[in-house]
């Protein structure tokens, strides 16, 4: 049925304690009572599900539009003619092809910034769950105190920082600040509590092996969902990234695609106005479904990671 | 809180007075005091100083702080994310409530495909879902006037300054209903069978059983998205600063304290004011915070 129930993917369930073997003795189904499925309840649901999929609906119907029938047809349904692969092959070729350029920024950012952010929130997630050390309880306090801190609130500072260091207008400005998640953090240091059992990092050390091996060869399989989802939740977050890259950047070859998409957005209103509003569409469609594929991809993981590590405070 | 993440650490058998764990944390602490705590402290500096044409730069005590105090600027659009906050974040999170509940209940039909589907808007980056609405909400090859001329009517104008911010909350809410419906949802998959059984046998209906059992289980999952969403709330800035474009005349420089800020930053060159401004948001926020997570905590020893 779900990810939830299955052991792979809940494996501290088994291993840890009575308190979660008696939460491992769940139904297989639903928590529910009843089995009786309702109609009244779906047709709800399904409101739910207009909501969510209408915007995405008209998104992939007006990326078949060129600019003339973008204005000129209803935005619900499909207008004359299907100029789809004309609007991507013009969203890649204009302006010297700088979409490709934000593009590949955005990857590098992606990359770097959720690939470093989540590998170090990993080692010091596992740090935290599994060794004692002096200054832990301070680390406890800074980090959890962290998490409330609102991102922007540090930009302009940073920005400013950033700015006597010379790094604004170079990918450091937009891949160091995204190298923190104190909430990924606090995910994986939940996750190792239960995931990775005291007796087996003892077996291995008794073993001869190193803190370090041990992490890499055992710690790192057992946490994957935990990892996953940190990854995940990063790589939406830098992806989606906007504010900094918009106060860092002033050099349109290193924007990502958020602040390029509404750069071309914005070109519609002023006095040399240009609209491109298919090339918008279909580019803001272009943006979205490499993430959109990737969440569906791992669902399993993601789904199981938030349900082990992300509600238990 | 994590009291439990705590407690097993130390019933484990961890190497005492052995500094090894610094060798995991400390590439963080790095990071994270050079990006996070130096900042801070920059931004703590700043606002205690001035810049000005005659005399340069120079030490002003807490004359920004006082200056904050008095600006309406800054405090209407305080209270412009403050009545955001009190509407938008209870709509969604009721919203997101009830779907978490249906897809439990197991009464409904193709559950899994409602579940990815109603979360699928978070994958959406912010820019995007404010450009999509735009439109949408626009006049020149959006819904609105297809829906307006439906009805014979001109009721909706989503870029006047009477609707401004119910467009925008319901962007907001687009963006973050699924998430938010993951969230108590999962909270809810960890409820003991027996819970269920026994209220079953002591003939319970469905609504009592939301009531006794699902609610109260709910109670951590509902306070950690509440501080989620009061963060979000006081640091509104993407939605706004895009739908500025096509609402020159309703969205201004200070329509929110985050793009007062910016503008202040970007446009006015006023940097330490700005870095006040940011100050002051960031205790505001993190102190509401604390009080919401204090409150959520007590109840539940209720």
């Amino acid at each position: 049925m779900s990810a939830l129930t299955t052991p792979e993917v809940i494996p501290e369930e088994r291993r840890a304690g009575s308190r979660s073997l008696r939460k491992a003795a769940r139904r297989p189904g639903p928590s529910g009572y009843r089995d009786k499925k309702s109609l009244g309840l779906t047709a709800v649901m399904v409101i739910f599900l207009v909501y969510s999929l209408v915007p995405l609906f008209y998104l992939l119907v007006n990326s078949t539009k060129s600019q003339d029938s973008l204005l000129a047809s209803f935005g619900l349904w499909f207008g004359d003619g299907f100029h789809m692969f004309q609007n991507i092959h013009d969203v890649f070729t204009y302006n010297g092809g700088i979409f490709l350029t934000w593009f590949r920024n955005t990857l590098l950012y992606v990359v770097v910034g959720a690939g470093g952010a989540t590998l170090l929130a990993t080692l010091a997630g596992y740090g935290l769950a599994k060794f004692r050390f002096t200054g832990r309880r301070a680390v406890f306090a800074v980090v959890l105190g962290s998490i409330a801190i609102p991102g922007t609130a540090l930009a302009v500072p940073t920005f400013l920082l950033f700015s006597h260091l010379g790094l604004t207008n170079t990918p450091w400005a937009i891949i160091l600040p995204s190298l923190i998640s104190p909430f990924g953090l606090y995910l994986v240091w939940t996750y190792a509590v239960d995931a990775i059992p005291e007796e087996l990092l003892e077996a291995a050390r008794i073993d001869g092996a190193g803190e370090i091996r041990i992490f890499f060869t055992i710690a790192i399989r057992l946490l994957t969902p935990g990892i996953v989802t940190v990854l995940l939740f990063s790589v939406v977050a830098t992806w989606n990234n906007y504010f900094l890259p918009l106060i860092m950047l002033s050099d349109p070859k290193w924007y990502p695609l958020t602040v390029g998409l509404n750069q071309w957005s914005q070109q519609a209103n002023g006095v040399a106005a240009d609209p491109i509003y298919n090339l918008v569409v279909t580019g803001s469609l272009i943006t979205i479904v490499p993430i959109v594929v990737v969440f569906l991809l791992l669902q399993r993981y993601w789904q199981s990671g938030l349900g082990a590590g992300g509600v238990k405070m | 809180m994590s009291s439990r993440a705590i407690q097993a650490t130390r019933s484990g058998r961890t190497r005492r007075g052995k500094q090894t764990g610094w060798l995991f944390v400390a590439p963080f602490m790095v990071v994270l005091v050079a990006m996070l705590i130096v900042p801070i402290g920059y931004a703590l500096y700043l606002s205690l100083f001035r810049d000005q044409l005659i005399g340069g730069n120079h030490f002003v005590g807490f004359a920004n702080y006082i200056q904050l105090v008095q600006d309406s600027k800054f405090w209407s659009s305080f209270l412009r994310v403050l009545i955001f906050l009190v509407i938008q974040v209870p709509v969604m999170l009721i919203l997101a409530l009830v779907a978490a509940l249906a897809l439990d209940s197991a009464r409904l039909h193709a559950a899994g495909f409602f579940r990815i589907a109603i979360f699928l808007p978070y994958a959406v980056p912010g820019v995007v879902a404010a450009l999509i609405w735009g439109f949408i909400y626009g006049p020149q090859f959006g819904l609105t006037g297809s829906f307006n001329d439906l009805l014979g009517s001109d009721l909706l104008k989503p870029f006047t300054s009477t609707w401004i911010l119910t467009s925008i909350g319901n962007i907001v809410t687009w963006e973050f209903l699924g998430y938010n419906m993951i969230i108590f949802f999962a909270a809810l998959r960890v409820v003991p069978t027996e819970l269920y059984e026994a209220a079953s046998l002591d003939g319970a209906g469905s609504l009592r059983t939301i009531i006794s059992i699902k609610l109260p289980a709910l109670r951590g999952a509902i306070v950690i998205a509440t501080i989620f969403s009061i963060i979000g709330s006081f640091q509104l800035f993407n939605e706004p600063n895009l739908l500025k474009t096509l609402a020159p005349n309703v969205i201004g420089t200070f329509f929110t304290p985050n793009m007062y800020a910016y503008n202040l930053s970007f446009a006015g060159q006023q940097f330490n004011y700005s870095a006040t401004v940011a100050i002051v948001m960031g205790v505001i926020t993190a102190v509401i915070a604390y009080v919401v997570q204090v409150r959520g905590t007590r109840q539940e020893n209720r």
